[in-house]
């Protein structure tokens, strides 16, 4: 029967995509990892979610399909007038309260490591000089070395990120530049609409809320240096598509030479923009 | 006989009816339909209205996939597309899943429980009127400027100083407008179906779909007030100076999504539980079994729309938000999972070892268990609150919500017109082409929506009018877009269906499905006043019983089983 044949091919068709084809195209079934231990930690519970998935969504297709071939009318005899089944109702009810609890319990082991930022690593920024030593501690104190807070505030359309608690004034916008192996911390908040930052390789996400501040950490590991792509992800306006963000890892000791540089660019900028207010008062070009 | 009738309705027992005095005349010329306050041509008139905003809403879906088709595409601007994302969005919940099941439940609900109107039918009337106009000014909006700050209008973009002109007014007069149609009507549910079933009709013998529109008319009145409230505030906020969600006057935008999802996720109950009755009543029809697991089926119905309640805040896991509360949200949503397998179960149960009549109502109905199945599977996976850290605003939502509410939702919608439009219109559908129009929605649907998990899972965010080629997402949403042309096509089929059928199609009779609930024992369609005579219910399947006793009678009346309908037409 041509519709019989039909519905097995979509269903085969359907089971190829979702499962023969994973362990090849792997990341297209899961998310994205690599840039922080949390991201790997939230890839584990995604797929362990997903797996259980997986066999709740054999075992409905698999039944329905079986039904929907199986007892067409005409096939064999009456269709059996079963109203209920209270063993079963109570057996499957419990069953998907079970699935549930261990996918809980499984949630709340892994909670621990996704969400509280760990200590930095021997070759974090903590080995190198001392200037960023002294940078505040995140609540609650973890127990290792120090970690670098950047302030991050969400603008239509772009991010500025503040590294506070240093000698002079240090930021950036759009190009986030971090040390490997350091965690660290993100203080974020917006000063127009809520924004959300993300960048997939580190995990999750968190809202930048007018008159709030959240907080999100990644650590990126030794070794793994290079340009991390994010972009806003919640609607900000027009121009949302276009708000992106982009965290340059580095080793330590260079981002403490870009962090000179930065700093004395700054420093530098800003005694430009002395001057040429004067000049333009002297020029009588402003008041 | 005709006597005893009379006088058994007249005995002590009987409850307080309004009786007719002289049969009710039928309305004829095209005024009549703006006038009238019949429950079946205010349902048609809601069925009508809704598919035609389906419509729009579908053509705005299919310009923001055509834009989204390849990267770096500029078919439509940024302002446009956000006026799209938005109009899309309201569009579906409030002028077309929300309405249509309203419509479905005018024109069924007096005449599944034996009654000749709803309680109010002056008040129904109302309700559909004010979704009419809620419905046209929100689209007068197009011509000045359309509201583009999505349809959860998340403060502060919704605020006069982002998006100061008036499409985000004309969203608010949208919200009270269909609010209030739909509080009106719940009440008016309400009403009727707690006082004017058929005798004999308790608590136990009510069929599915009676008991999902009796929840989901306490779910709107519950839930409704609190959206109400917040779009006022917003109005206040952009027009009279209150700060209520700006932070620099001592407001919190937080308390918008508060507000916002203490209705918005009980309304995604409302707009999937009635569907849930639908194929309850579909299925068991279509197998020629019981439904199975009856009191499992409805209990769960009422426990999804407390749990329903409880659920708000894992819409906002990724905002600053304790982590007990992320907890305690994370927790009540998945003990949501628990009724809703339990149901889903059931209609396995109830498919298992029957006799199945393979027509399309069928098709449409077996489809939902299987795409809800899905979306309901990446809902657990979205309410575990670390992992939707990563997830949430991503494609991977939108696939979801699509799951549940195209995959569940309208199909089930889809399966319920194919079911019903013979009682309706008095004429079959072709099956030929509802078949084609379900293997061209189901594919398309599956090509349109499965490929989006993976888009979100490579990091694409909902909502952006445009994406870099690097993302590696160009390959999904180019089979994304010509899915969701597929999809129009089934959808196409359907309207064409229904338009050829409502002509051409063949005469359907009384009961062209060997039906189980009381709209089967009157005519097709229904006379003005529905029921000459209402049986007394004896059984949750009364028409079960009548054929059986025709049988037993051998006695040819008008409410004998009909044969069931050639396999072509």
């Amino acid at each position: 029967m041509p519709r019989r044949l039909l519905l097995t091919a979509l269903a085969a068709v359907v089971f190829a995509s979702l499962i023969g084809a994973a362990p090849a195209l792997a990341d297209t079934f899961t998310p994205q990892s690599g840039g922080s231990s949390n991201a790997n930690d939230i890839d584990t519970l995604y797929k362990l979610t997903l797996y259980i998935g997986i066999v709740i969504f054999l075992l409905v297709w698999g039944v329905l399909i079986w039904c929907l071939v199986k007892y067409r009318a005409g096939r064999r005899g009456v269709a059996h007038q079963i109203r209920g089944n209270t063993p079963l109702e109570v057996g499957w009810t419990l069953g998907a309260a079970a699935i549930l609890v261990v996918l809980a319990a499984v949630t709340f082991i892994y909670l621990d490591d996704i969400e509280n930022p760990p200590a930095s690593g021997p070759n974090g920024l903590q080995a190198a000089a001392g200037q960023f030593a002294t940078i505040d501690q995140p609540t609650p104190p973890t127990s290792g070395g120090p970690v670098l807070t950047i302030h991050v505030n969400g603008q239509q359309y772009i991010w500025r990120y503040d590294y506070p608690g240093t000698p002079g004034t240090l930021f950036s916008y759009a190009e986030m530049v971090v040390p490997t192996d350091t965690t660290v911390v993100l203080k974020l908040e917006a000063s127009d609409v809520i924004h959300s930052w993300w960048i997939p390789k580190f995990g999750p996400k968190a809202d930048a809320v007018p008159g709030h501040v959240n907080e999100t950490w990644f650590k990126v590991p030794a070794g793994k240096e290079g340009v991390y792509r994010g972009q806003c992800a919640e609607l900000c306006g027009p121009n949302h598509a276009d708000m992106r963000a982009w965290v340059r890892a580095v080793k330590p000791s260079e981002f403490e030479a870009w962090a000179r540089t930065k700093r004395a660019d700054i420093k530098a900028a800003g005694e430009e923009l002395g001057k040429s207010r004067k000049a333009r008062l002297k020029a009588g070009e402003v008041d | 006989m005709e006597a005893g009738a009379v006088g058994a309705r007249r005995r002590p027992l009987a409850r307080p009816e309004v009786v007719l005095h002289g049969p009710r005349r039928r309305q004829r010329g095209w005024l009549s339909w703006l006038t009238t306050t019949d429950h079946k041509r205010i349902g048609i008139l809601y069925l009508f209205a809704t598919f035609l905003f389906f419509i729009l809403g579908g053509v705005e879906a299919l310009i923001m996939r055509l834009q989204l088709a390849h990267a770096n595409n500029t078919l439509v601007t940024p302002e446009t597309y956000n006026g799209l994302v938005t109009m899309h969005g309201t569009t579906m919940v409030f002028l077309f899943v929300v309405p249509v099941l309203a419509g479905f439940g005018n024109y069924l609900v007096p005449l599944m429980i034996g009654a000749r109107d709803m309680a109010f039918p002056k008040l129904n009337a109302l309700s559909f009127w004010l979704l009419l106009f809620g419905g046209i000014v929100f689209y007068a909006s197009i011509f000045f400027t359309p509201p583009e700050a999505g349809w959860t209008m998340y403060t502060p973009l919704s605020e006069d100083a982002m998006y100061g002109s008036g499409g985000v007014d004309a969203w608010i007069f949208l919200i009270h407008l269909t609010g209030l149609s739909s509080i009106i009507g719940a009440i008016n549910f309400i009403a009727t179906i707690h006082n004017m079933r058929a005798r004999g009709m308790s608590w136990g013998r009510m069929p599915l779909f009676i008991w999902s529109i009796l929840v989901y008319s306490y779910l709107l009145v519950a839930a409704l007030p609190s959206v109400a409230a917040a779009v006022t505030m917003l109005l206040t906020d952009r027009h009279f100076g209150t700060g209520f969600f700006n932070p620099a006057n001592g407001g919190d935008p937080l308390l918008w999504q508060h507000l916002f999802w203490f209705f918005g996720h009980p309304e995604v109950y409302i707009m999937i539980l009635p569907v849930f009755g639908m194929i309850s009543e579909i299925l068991p029809v279509f197998a020629r079994k019981p439904i199975f697991g009856y009191k499992a089926i409805a209990a769960s119905t009422v426990a999804i729309a407390f749990l329903g309640m409880l659920v708000w805040a894992h819409h906002m896991f990724a905002t600053p938000t304790p982590t007990v509360v992320l907890a305690f949200f994370m927790l009540s949503s998945f003990t949501i999972a628990v009724p809703t397998g339990i149901k889903i179960f059931n209609w396995l149960a109830t498919l298992w070892r029957g006799q199945i009549v393979m027509k399309t109502p069928l098709y449409f109905a077996a489809a939902l268990p299987a795409l809800f199945t899905i979306g309901g599977i990446s809902g657990v996976m979205l309410a575990v609150f670390p992992v939707d850290w990563y997830l949430t605003d991503t494609y991977f939502v939108v696939a979801h919500l699509h799951f549940v509410l195209f995959g569940g939702s309208v199909f089930g919608l889809f399966g319920g017109l194919y079911y019903w439009f013979p009682k309706m219109t008095g004429r079959m559908m072709s099956e030929a082409l509802g078949k084609t129009s379900f293997w061209l929605m189901f594919v398309g649907f599956l090509a349109t929506f499965l490929v989006q998990h993976s888009a979100g899972l490579s990091g694409m965010p909902r909502r952006i009018y445009d994406y870099d080629s690097s993302l590696g997402v160009q390959t999904y949403n180019l089979i994304s877009t010509i899915g969701a042309f597929i999809l129009a096509a089934g959808v196409l089929v359907t309207v064409i269906n229904v338009l050829w059928s409502i002509k051409a199609g063949r005469k359907a009779g009384n009961d062209p499905w060997q039906g189980n609930t009381l709209e089967w024992f009157t005519t097709s369609p229904p006379p003005p006043n529905n029921f000459d005579v209402v049986p007394r219910i004896r059984s949750l399947e009364p028409m079960k019983d009548i054929r059986r006793e025709v049988a037993a009678a051998a006695m040819p009346a008008e409410t004998s089983p009909q044969p069931l309908a050639p396999r072509s037409l």
